[in-house]
């Protein structure tokens, strides 16, 4: 099963495995990975599954489609980066085995 | 606490409890964990029951809030299909309707909220519904058929929802609402003038200022509900919405102080230190009111402070309340509290079905947004009530304005 490692703000790294089609923020759900908040459940209607995805990751993830609501919601985000991706929207992949992606210092 | 071993138990598997569970886990508590639930469910979602779920978009273990396998890898102890009926301060135990008594050194009662029905002839006819559960909601699905013909008494978010998920799935709906407009308690004028229209240009026929006399049935169904000018809606379900009372009996009866609601401070306390109220079943101090909150925000929000305050943490940094609805494809969210606005500016045509609504103070204090497929104006509205912003209202009214200069 593919893994994705979450690197808290603190550093603290959890890989855990993310079964293809699940969304890299179940994952960390799933798992009590802690920093992702998710408080919609995945309807990409809050903008707390935020994430910073590692920059050899970039390419294969893609950056969010712009203008689409994740765009939206991250152009106005606490603490967006141009890595930034609300991680609801990202489907786990076999080629995303081995993704890693960092956590903001919160997510409100 | 210096000493996290000792046992805690959550009485409410809802929303609000399954988190409070996984949050005490993740901020390293150690000691026993006891969930409690009333439903033969897992903690799951209940937000889909009105619109994905009810289309058949999504599956049941979807509505998860985490996969069974998540409660034994965190020894979270599950107590499925059971209530509590007592709560024995003095011994420290709650008692259950098996009889079974589950001592705690911390409890937290995340009882949830209790659908209002209305006093009507033919409240009990088979075909009146009402949704808060995964039951309720099955039987909402199986009377949805093409062609069937949905009354939903009461214009609020949950009827609104079902009104629009229901006509996607080929459904007549007439929504009858007593108060002069839709969303009365929960969203401005402007905006549920436009959820009216919306609901119309999709063939809902929405009534408002509908008293309701009674309920007609034919042989212990429903067939159509009076209303008080004299007129019959037929119908062949109707699903009654009209708000969710606190469950607050269990604390009130074991002498917690409660008033339509468990009572409880910034940090979940209620008047017993040792007992936690979290989500529905409370009434919580925001701003310089006592509120009660229905959503999965508040309920997560209150799970957090719950937990942090148990473990010794320091508490999370005070939210900014929002909620979503969704209906057909618009997609609402509204930030904030509306209370003491006093200016209203628009951004954003209602006719595109894309603008907000920002409620103001007197000074220009962002208070409140209601965001209609304006998700940046949401988010930029969010950062601006948490850090208690002024804008101009000129400003924000003009389109030529971006909200990155309103927000800077």
């Amino acid at each position: 099963m593919p893994k994705v490692t979450y690197i808290e703000f603190n550093g603290t790294p959890h890989t855990v495995d993310v079964p293809v089609g699940l969304s890299v923020m179940r994952g960390a759900v799933d798992n009590n990975v802690p920093g992702i908040d998710a408080d919609c459940g995945g309807e990409c209607a809050c903008a707390t599954c935020h994430v910073y995805i590692e920059p050899d990751w970039l390419d294969r993830i893609g950056l969010p489609v712009p203008g689409s609501q994740e765009a939206s919601m991250l152009s106005f985000a606490a603490v967006a980066q141009p890595n930034s991706r609300l991680s609801c929207q990202i489907s786990m992949t076999e080629a995303l085995d081995g993704l890693v992606v960092k956590l903001p210092e919160g997510q409100h | 606490m210096g000493d996290q071993t000792a046992p805690i138990v959550i009485v409410g598997a809802g929303h609000a409890g399954g988190a409070a569970a996984a949050l005490l886990r993740q901020y390293g508590w150690r000691g026993p964990i006891t969930l409690i639930g009333a439903e033969p469910h897992l903690p799951y979602q209940r937000p889909p029951l009105s619109k994905a779920w009810l289309k058949g978009e999504t599956v049941a273990a979807s509505l998860l809030l985490r996969p069974v396998s998540f409660y034994a890898a965190n020894a979270i102890d599950l107590i499925l299909s059971q209530r509590a009926t007592h709560i024995d301060r003095a011994a420290r135990c709650v008692v259950l309707q098996s009889g079974a008594r589950i001592a705690w050194h911390r409890l937290i009662l995340a009882l949830g909220s209790t659908v209002r029905t209305l006093d009507l002839p033919g409240i009990t006819l088979g075909g009146v519904l009402t949704l808060r559960d995964i039951a309720n909601a099955e039987a909402l699905k199986a009377a949805l058929r093409p062609g069937a013909r949905l009354a939903v008494i009461g214009g609020g978010y949950i009827g609104l929802e079902v009104a629009a998920s229901a006509r996607a799935l080929g459904a007549d709906v007439v929504v009858l609402e007593r108060e002069d407009r839709l969303l009365a308690r929960v969203a401005s004028p402007p905006l549920a003038a436009f959820f009216r229209q919306h609901h119309a240009q999709r063939g809902v026929n929405v009534q408002t200022g509908a008293h309701i006399e009674s309920l007609e049935g034919k042989h212990g169904t429903i067939s159509g509900v009076r209303v008080a000018d004299g007129r019959l809606c037929a119908c062949d379900v109707a699903l009654i919405g009209v708000g969710a009372a606190a469950n607050d009996s269990l604390a009130r009866d074991a002498g917690l102080e409660c008033d339509g609601g468990i009572l409880v401070d910034h940090a979940t306390h209620t008047s017993d230190p040792a007992i936690y109220a979290v989500g529905d079943c409370t009434r919580r101090p925001l701003g310089t009111m006592r509120m009660r909150l229905e959503s999965v925000p508040n309920a997560l929000e209150m799970a957090k402070q719950a937990a942090a305050d148990i473990c010794g943490r320091p508490p999370p940094a005070p939210e900014v309340p929002w909620f979503w609805s969704d209906q057909y494809e618009i997609r609402l969210q509204i930030a904030g509290l509306r209370d003491g606005a006093v200016e209203c500016v628009t951004r954003g045509d209602p006719r595109t079905a894309s603008f907000a609504i920002w409620h103001l103070a007197g000074d220009g204090t962002v208070l409140s947004v209601e965001a209609v497929n304006a998700p940046a104006d949401f988010m930029a509205a969010k950062a601006l009530i948490a850090g208690r912003r002024r804008v101009m209202p000129a400003a924000l009214a003009d389109p030529s304005r971006s909200l990155r200069e309103l927000a800077a």
